[in-house]
């Protein structure tokens, strides 16, 4: 029988604010030591009252009208109760019954063609803090407590775990190109909520959630391992499912189930007296509008416009920071199309012979642009620009004072290139006559010859012409 | 009794209730679980009278997170069982200008007229909750002890106004608070299934007041009014719910008391749970975490939020009516001991007198014994009123 997955995500993301979400510690992600980055709020101490940071509410609109929700005008915050050494208070503060976001929609294009996954909801939580187990003592450390996150929760949308990796790589990109996270190693989570139905099917399976997991290519394994745990269990019945929180262990490459008693949880959510009810008003929402970066999809629009190809897009927007570097060569005042191929041809190559990956790269906008610049006004060529693009990646040289200093900007009028040939004629006999005896190859070395008297400066169409007209 | 679980200055002139944080001072909140607890801060209240020149004189004693009905289940406190709270004592006895307390459960307001002496729970919002130990932050709010009213305006004068580390405050900068507001030709009203509740002496106490009022020129009369015992229940629901949950954080790792008897994280949380509260608490918290259950969210939870809303507009309309309420603040004139077993029950029976203010937010003053109540931001008419009567009396 043919199944098909079904698959709702959960997806926590730590926000890019100053201070944490109550109380105004600020800078966890450089605490170097354990508890570096806490006060009396955020470690939970008696008489501490939490204060709203408004930012965290300005960044979870701004993920809202990126993934096209509802925005809620009045939004409250809940508390989650349950044990743990690593929760000072033995509450987490998050929202159940008023959302900040709400039913959303965003697209994911695989091979399988384009998709919508609809958002449920956005809501803002705080984060919890973490334990050092060492010995027979387990120590806690807070510097996490309290760090600003929303959770992104989406409808049973997802029908394999190519929609799920595009999914998550567009959010990345969303959120780090609008300011909202870093999304670094362990600042977006998961949970995986999975079934599997037979095709065709209108009713939900069993469904189990893979909790907590970190890197997309540990999401994948997992979605693809469950996804068949399921399906053998239906096929040959090897086992019977249960609804349950597994876990998923890289080394195995398995999951796991956790013990019972977590799904059983009655966590007695109830309202926050100590915050009140948010109000977003017409001016604050407008406000947030003004400063929301342009959508993933209406960049899509605006590079297509430029004649950028389909493929360099998905790459653009795949890696904000190349999105980024491109806009903003752009305002600098190069052409997008011609950006683009500098960015993802010249540029990615020259990374990746020095064993870097794009995602790595530093280039300053302002030294990209002036070559591409020299290049386009025919100040250098093209061959010249790129030695230049090598010496900014490796030695951070300026490309303007390196040009002069290796002289490729140098010109060389007719007369003057006239007489290189025809010295490079002179002394290359061998390889004109190889040429006149129908060696096209010859032509090439003649030809490297001629660029390398002239150091690479010269025009290489201007080159060609007059020295196929001398070999005549 | 044992009036202060940790004195500070033997001159000072303005005692704490131990729910109350003062920096580098133990703050037990009466509670075993907290024993040891030295504050990094004080209390907004506590700064601004000390920035005003009051002195502190120590922490008085209070049952175990103010959850009882005058604080005689303190962990600290237990040797002796004087007949009502602490801070109302060292008022009533001179030894204090005044005192704060936190009113939660209305323990210092049946201190207060225990003692013979005047506490103010104020308007929702006025006074900085910031560092007071929380129960249920719905309704607790920081009050003033003082032997008359005028006492009380002056204190409340100095805590009270806008505290930007407390999200409940209000955004008004600061409140005058006076007793020379003209009374005459105000109308009180006594709601007459609360007095029907309260013993003689306590309904005898209630109609000398009365008469005090109206020789001030204020008009007093007699209504039916039966939401009180509906809003007592709310706010036992709530209030037991939000304690449950403030209270979570004392298990043993932190704070105070931890087990020596535990194999793993869950007996360490139960144990030293078990072991350091005292029965009251305990009855608190699982009242609260039944009502906050999946099971029971919606019939008790849910419902005392809406009750909330309806006691808000019932008080509303009365207070078209009427410019305050008069009625006793507990049923007796002299507090009874009773054992801790029945605590729970009598906590409840006493409460509905004390209730509603907690759970809508309104102020109430007790003083001369008896509780007047207003609507937001009356606590100068109720203060003015207490003054004039506490004239009558001299």
């Amino acid at each position: 029988m043919n199944y098909e997955i079904v698959i709702g995500l959960e997806t926590h993301v730590e926000l890019n604010t100053k201070s944490k979400i109550f109380c105004s510690c600020g800078g966890h992600s450089e605490a170097k030591e354990p508890n570096d980055c806490v006060c009396p709020a955020c470690s939970g101490m008696p008489g501490m009252l939490p204060v709203m940071n408004k930012r965290v509410v300005e960044l979870a609109v701004t993920a809202g009208l990126m993934l096209n929700c509802e925005i809620s005008r009045y939004t409250t915050f809940d508390k989650k109760n349950y044990y743990y050494p690593d929760l000072p208070c033995a509450y987490q503060i998050t929202q159940l019954n008023h959302p900040i976001c709400t039913n959303g929609v965003v697209q994911v294009k695989t091979s399988a063609g384009t998709r919508d996954i609809r958002i449920k909801q956005i809501h803002m939580e705080e984060d919890a803090g973490k334990l050092v187990h060492s010995g027979r003592f387990s120590y806690v450390d807070f510097n996490r407590t309290s760090v600003p996150l929303i959770e992104i929760v989406t409808q049973p949308d997802f029908r394999s775990a190519e929609e799920v990796v595009v999914y998550l790589t567009k959010l990345k990109s969303m959120f780090r190109s609008g300011g909202i996270s870093e999304c670094e190693e362990g600042a977006m989570r998961c949970d995986v909520n999975i079934s599997v139905r037979p095709q065709g099917s209108e009713e939900f399976g069993v469904r189990t959630e893979i909790k907590n997991m970190a890197s997309f290519e540990a999401i994948e394994k997992a979605i693809n391992y469950e996804s068949q745990r399921h399906m053998d269990a239906l096929e040959y019945e090897t086992e019977e499912l249960v609804q349950e929180t597994r876990r998923f262990d890289d080394a195995s490459g398995k999951t796991f189930a956790m013990r019972n008693k977590e799904t059983e949880a009655d966590y007695r959510y109830f309202p926050d007296a100590n915050l009140m009810p948010i109000i977003i008003d017409d001016e604050w929402l407008e406000q947030i509008k003004a400063n929301k970066p342009v959508a993933i999809d209406d960049k899509a629009v605006e590079y297509r416009e430029a004649g950028i190809s389909e493929k360099e897009i998905d790459m653009l927007l795949s890696d904000f920071k190349l999105g980024k570097l491109l806009d903003d060569i752009v305002a600098l005042g190069c052409n997008a199309k011609d950006g683009a191929t500098w960015i993802l041809t010249d540029y990615a190559g020259v990374l990746r012979k020095d064993g870097k990956t794009v995602e790595e790269h530093n280039i300053a906008p302002e030294k990209l642009a002036a070559i591409i610049k020299m290049v386009a006004s025919g100040e250098i060529n093209r061959g010249a620009g790129k030695k230049i693009l090598i010496a900014v990646v490796e030695s951070e040289v300026d490309p303007v004072a390196y040009c002069n200093e290796q002289g490729f900007n140098k010109k060389f009028d007719a007369s003057t290139v006239e007489k290189v040939i025809d010295e490079v004629i002179n002394s290359n006999a061998q390889a004109v006559a190889s040429f006149k005896s129908g060696k096209e190859k010859a032509f090439q070395a003649l030809f490297g010859a001629c660029m390398k008297e002239l150091k690479g400066s010269g025009e290489p169409a201007l080159i060609k012409s007059l020295l196929e007209e001398k070999l005549k | 009794m044992k009036y202060y679980t940790t004195i500070i200055n033997e001159k000072g002139n303005i005692a704490v209730d131990d729910t109350i944080l003062v920096k580098d001072v133990d703050a037990t909140a009466g509670s075993y679980m907290l024993e040891g607890f030295k504050p990094l801060f004080s209390a907004e209240a506590v700064t601004r009278l000390e920035n005003s020149g009051y002195t502190l004189s120590g922490k008085a004693t209070v049952g175990e997170f103010g959850l009882d009905l005058v604080g005689e289940f303190s962990h600290y406190g237990e040797e002796a069982k004087e007949l009502f709270g602490a801070s109302a004592a060292l008022v009533a006895k001179g030894e204090v200008e005044g005192a704060l307390g936190v009113d939660v459960n209305g323990s210092p307001r049946r201190a207060a007229a225990l003692a013979g002496v005047d506490f103010l729970k104020p308007t929702y919002g006025t006074v900085s909750r910031y560092g007071i130990i929380s129960t249920a932050a719905s309704g607790e709010q920081l009050g003033v002890y003082a032997k008359d009213a005028e006492g009380v305006a002056k204190l409340m004068t100095v805590i009270a106004g806008h505290d930007s580390k407390d999200g409940t405050s209000l955004s008004a900068e600061k409140y005058e608070y006076s007793v020379n507001e003209d009374i005459k030709g105000k109308k009180v009203c006594i709601i007459k299934q609360l007095l029907d509740k309260a013993d003689d002496g306590v309904k005898t106490a209630v109609n000398a007041y009365a008469e005090k009022l109206k020789a001030n020129g204020v008009t007093v009369e007699e209504v039916s009014e039966d939401i009180f015992d509906g809003a007592n229940v709310a706010w036992q629901i709530l209030m037991s719910a939000e304690s449950c949950n403030n209270i979570s954080r004392y298990d043993g790792v932190k704070y105070g008391h931890r087990s020596e008897n535990y194999r793993n994280i869950d007996e360490l949380y139960v144990n030293s749970r078990t072991e350091g509260f005292n029965f009251l608490t305990k009855a608190v918290i699982l009242y609260g975490s039944d009502v906050l259950s999946k099971n029971r969210y919606k019939t008790c939870y849910d419902k005392s939020l809406k009750v909330r809303r309806l006691v808000k507009n019932k008080l509303d309309e009365l207070m078209s009516k009427y410019d305050a309420i008069l009625t006793p603040a507990c049923s007796k004139t002299a507090y009874e001991s009773y054992g801790i077993d029945g605590a729970f029950q009598k906590v409840y029976e006493e409460s509905v007198f004390t209730a509603v203010p907690n759970l809508i937010g309104i102020p109430a003053l007790v003083s001369g014994g008896v509780q007047l109540m207003g609507d937001h931001f009356s606590e100068s008419l109720l203060l003015s009123m207490a003054h004039s009567a506490e004239k009558e009396g001299k």
